[in-house]
């Protein structure tokens, strides 16, 4: 370790204030930060500081990340081996998941923190580590088969102009992983929806439907999956939002650490039953519905990208409402408005993308809402005392 | 009757090195040093030149703008320095020592009985005016105002901080002495907040409202009891008094002397001698600690809101502690895993030191981490028991945006009310600082 950190110290020396990379500091700065943790002390203010960092933050949520990647990965073979028809063992799905999708990650990270690095030598910061995260989910959110352009593409509309032109991390608007996914699919819809893109190589197969549950209920085609399988994640759909039991491992770990907010994910989760519950009703008023309104409203929680929206981008808490009471509204209508569009609009039936990124741009209206009524608070009480003072008087 | 507070959010660090409770006389300091930046906003105009011989009690310097206040020497002995800083500032008022103490006689005065203007300029002659703080704002009281309700916490809740139940325990009379003095100046309340140690020694003081305060940090910081007790709005004042300080206000009345008696806990992990310390204000910290390492920190004050010294310099006008930690500017290799180095106390569940609530930390100085942008939210509501958006407020400090900050309660809070806001701030930002600058601001636009 002292050998590591005196090559590090000498190779830092020409970045360093006055010398000829100055510039550049921020570069060598993060790749020194990724190994240890720096010496610097406390200036003013507080002499002891908590060990939490925004290292550790981010690296916490890319740990929550890993069973969904893991089952993602696996689920991208075991789907293309079925539609064969083909035998195969856990090492080939898992092999031919990672043959795509590790080629996706290196791509997104390799662009995104290219753009991260250029922005914080430009502007003189140190690079933020939001974009481990980011960078991370940005794959995972995709169709298996999306070509490796269009990931770099949606990283770079992500990061400029979802992040970078609010000015960096910490003052986006929308979550940036799905502005990347929502640029890619309108942009490459083709890419992104239908019921080929699901399952690797599934364009090349004839015959085999590779659709997604809610495409199936949106076409009225029967859905050959039982619940048990839409729990488990053993059907077609993006890289990492099938399987809810891994998404609920990594919602425990967000949860124990405190590092996601379970009042958005709980919130969301009720506004989503809400909605599918009413839905759900429609019979019974003697309204008839369609399958994506008939749908168990318990199912509409494990099917398609909900689970992993409201797990991992509506907590993101820099896109999220930031007050408490805030965040039970923001998680409720995420919820709600993921099911109304999933239903309503079946042409887009990731309903959670939509809803997630419409809550983002209300989510600063519903914190100004909630700090109102403190202000409101605060201004009563002070007309209360100056009553009292001029009765006094 | 007391009234109970209980407080529930909040963060009690428990660190190794408590003070044993053992007082001890403190050895007579060489030279004494009143400083002019422990008063904030105070700019001041001296009245004594260098080589000046004062009694104990004698005026040295008031301040500009409010020339009211007064601040007297609290030895006699000989003017020795005037040391200043950039701008000519004055930075310290270094006072030699005589051997013994020779006080100027102010008089005895029956604080109960006497005039109310009396008894304020007693205080303000004496000196006593430095002790008395206004909320908002922070800042010495201006002796003009009129506050709607005093206020003195004598719980003790910041981590290592001097035990006030301890340290008022002997001085009881003049404690009750200072509170008749106190009471002439409000046509409110005097309140008084104990906690479970002070109780037993401060339960039969007459005259104040008593409140007994349960919880952890920051319960035991005043500005907390304000916000729960009788909240500032805007316009009003309010006084507060440290609890040392009122038994120093009144033994001006009982005995006509100045006594600046400060009571001294030696504590921290690498404090040798941790004991209480019967001392005077502006001692030099050198007498209590000796020779001390390089890597060691010396810190005026609690670990949280103190101000670093160097070994020599004295210590800072109102501060009860001498804390000494350990230097911590040392590499931890992948110091960002999660889950890794718990024997750094973490608030977030990051790492699991929050697995083990009864273990005593050793903090180092370590920032753990670097200045980032605010990302995470919600952390810092878990650590401020106040009816206020810290966050929010912080950004409208930031911003400067004067509407913005009095909505959200600026008058509420003071800079030490948010050293656990900083503490556990996952975006390591000096959030004591921008309050502070938010409260100047305030005080030049508002005022």
């Amino acid at each position: 370790m002292e050998w590591i950190r005196q090559r590090l110290d000498k190779i830092k020396q020409p970045f360093q204030k006055g010398r000829k990379y100055e510039k550049f500091a921020p570069a060598i700065n993060a790749l020194d930060t990724f190994l240890f943790t720096p010496n610097h002390t406390t200036k003013k203010g507080a002499h002891i500081r908590d060990a939490v960092d925004l290292k550790r933050t981010m690296i916490t949520v890319v740990l929550a990340l890993v069973p969904a990647l893991i089952f993602g990965m696996w689920n991208g073979g075991y789907q293309y081996y079925t539609q064969l028809g083909e035998s195969f063992t856990f090492w080939d799905a898992i092999g031919h998941g990672a043959l795509k999708i590790i080629p996706m990650i290196a791509v997104s990270y390799a662009v995104g923190l290219g753009i991260e690095f250029a922005f914080a030598i430009f502007r003189g910061h140190e690079v933020n580590e939001g974009y481990l995260v980011t960078g991370l989910l940005i794959p995972m959110i995709m169709p298996i088969d999306i070509p490796l352009w269009m990931v770099a593409l949606s990283v770079v509309f992500a990061v400029l102009i979802g992040k970078e032109a609010f000015g960096g991390t910490g003052m986006n608007i929308l979550n940036p992983a799905l502005t990347a996914r929502a640029f890619a699919f309108f942009a490459y819809p083709t890419y992104m929806s239908g019921n080929t893109v699901w399952v690797s190589n599934a364009s090349e197969v004839d015959a085999v439907s590779g659709e997604t549950i809610l495409g199936k209920l949106a076409a009225g085609n029967e859905v050959g999956y039982s619940a048990m399988d839409m729990f488990n994640g053993v059907i077609p759909g993006s890289i990492a939002e099938t399987s809810v039991i891994c998404i609920l491992a990594g919602a425990l770990l967000l949860v124990l650490t405190k590092v996601g907010s379970w009042r958005i994910m709980l919130s969301a989760i009720l506004g989503a039953a809400a909605m599918g519950l009413i839905f759900n009703a429609l019979p019974s008023m003697g309204l008839e519905g369609n399958d994506l309104t008939n749908f168990p409203w318990y199912l509409h929680l494990v099917v398609g990208g909900l689970a992993f929206g409201i797990v991992f981008m509506a907590t993101d808490p820099v896109s999220a409402a930031q007050t408490m009471k805030g965040k039970w509204i923001y998680g409720f209508l995420i919820g709600f408005f993921s099911i109304m569009i999933r239903v309503f609009n079946p042409a887009y039936p990731e309903g959670v993308m939509l809803a997630i990124l419409l809550m983002n741009v209300f989510a600063p209206t519903i914190d100004h809402y909630v700090i109102e009524a403190n202000v409101k608070r605060r201004k009563k009480r002070l007309e209360k005392a100056n009553t009292q003072v001029e009765t006094a008087v | 009757m007391s009234k109970d507070i209980r407080i529930k959010r909040g963060l009690t660090l428990r660190l190794e090195g408590e003070a044993e409770k053992e007082l001890i006389k403190a050895p007579r300091s060489k030279t004494y040093a009143i400083k002019p930046p422990d008063f904030h906003t105070v700019v001041p105009k001296m009245v004594v030149k260098e080589g000046a011989k004062l009694l104990a009690g004698d005026e040295i310097f008031y301040s500009k703008y409010t020339d009211q206040i007064r601040f007297t020497t609290p030895v006699s002995g000989v003017l020795k320095e005037i040391k200043r800083g950039d701008k000519r500032r004055i930075l310290e008022v270094i006072i030699e020592a005589d051997p013994e103490n020779v006080y100027r006689d102010f008089g005895k005065m029956d604080a109960a009985k006497a005039d109310a203007k009396d008894v304020k300029e007693r205080i303000l002659e004496s000196g006593c005016g430095a002790f008395i703080y206004q909320r908002p704002y922070d800042i010495v009281a201006d002796p003009a105002d009129t506050p709607k309700a005093i206020f003195i916490s004598a719980a003790t809740t910041a981590p290592l901080a001097a035990d006030k139940g301890f340290i008022i325990k002997d001085k009881i009379e003049a404690f009750q002495e200072g509170i008749n003095a106190l009471r002439k100046l409000t046509p409110g309340k005097v309140h008084l907040c104990v906690d479970d140690s002070s109780a037993e020694y401060l339960k039969n003081i007459q005259g104040v409202e008593l409140h007994h305060v349960k919880g952890p940090h920051p319960a035991g910081n005043v500005g907390i009891q304000i916000h729960k007790i009788d909240p500032i709005n805007r316009g009003e004042r309010v006084w507060t008094v440290g609890v040392e300080d009122v038994a120093i206000i009144g033994n001006v009345f009982l005995t006509g002397e100045y006594r600046a008696e400060r009571t001294i806990a030696v504590t921290g992990s690498e404090a040798e001698n941790r004991k209480y310390f019967q001392a005077i204000i502006g001692a030099n910290v050198a007498d209590f600690i000796g020779e001390v390492s390089d890597s060691v920190r010396i810190i005026s004050g609690d670990v949280l809101t103190g101000t670093q010294l160097s070994n020599g310099q004295h210590i800072c006008f109102h501060d009860n502690e001498v804390t000494m930690i350990p230097e911590g500017d040392n590499y931890r290799l992948f110091g960002w895993l999660p889950f890794t180095y718990n024997n750094i106390h973490s608030n977030s569940r990051t790492s699991l030191s929050w697995l083990f609530p009864n273990k005593k930390y050793t903090p180092t100085t370590n920032l753990n981490g670097e200045e980032r942008a605010l990302v995470v939210t919600g952390e810092m509501e878990e650590v401020l028991p106040m009816d206020v958006y810290p966050m929010q407020l912080i950004k409208a400090c930031m911003a400067g945006n004067i509407e913005k900050m009095e909505n959200l309660g600026i008058y509420e809070v003071a800079p030490e009310d948010f050293a656990l806001v900083e503490y556990v701030n996952t975006s390591k930002l000096e959030i004591q600082e921008v309050i502070r600058l938010g409260l100047d601001l305030m005080i030049t636009e508002v005022g």
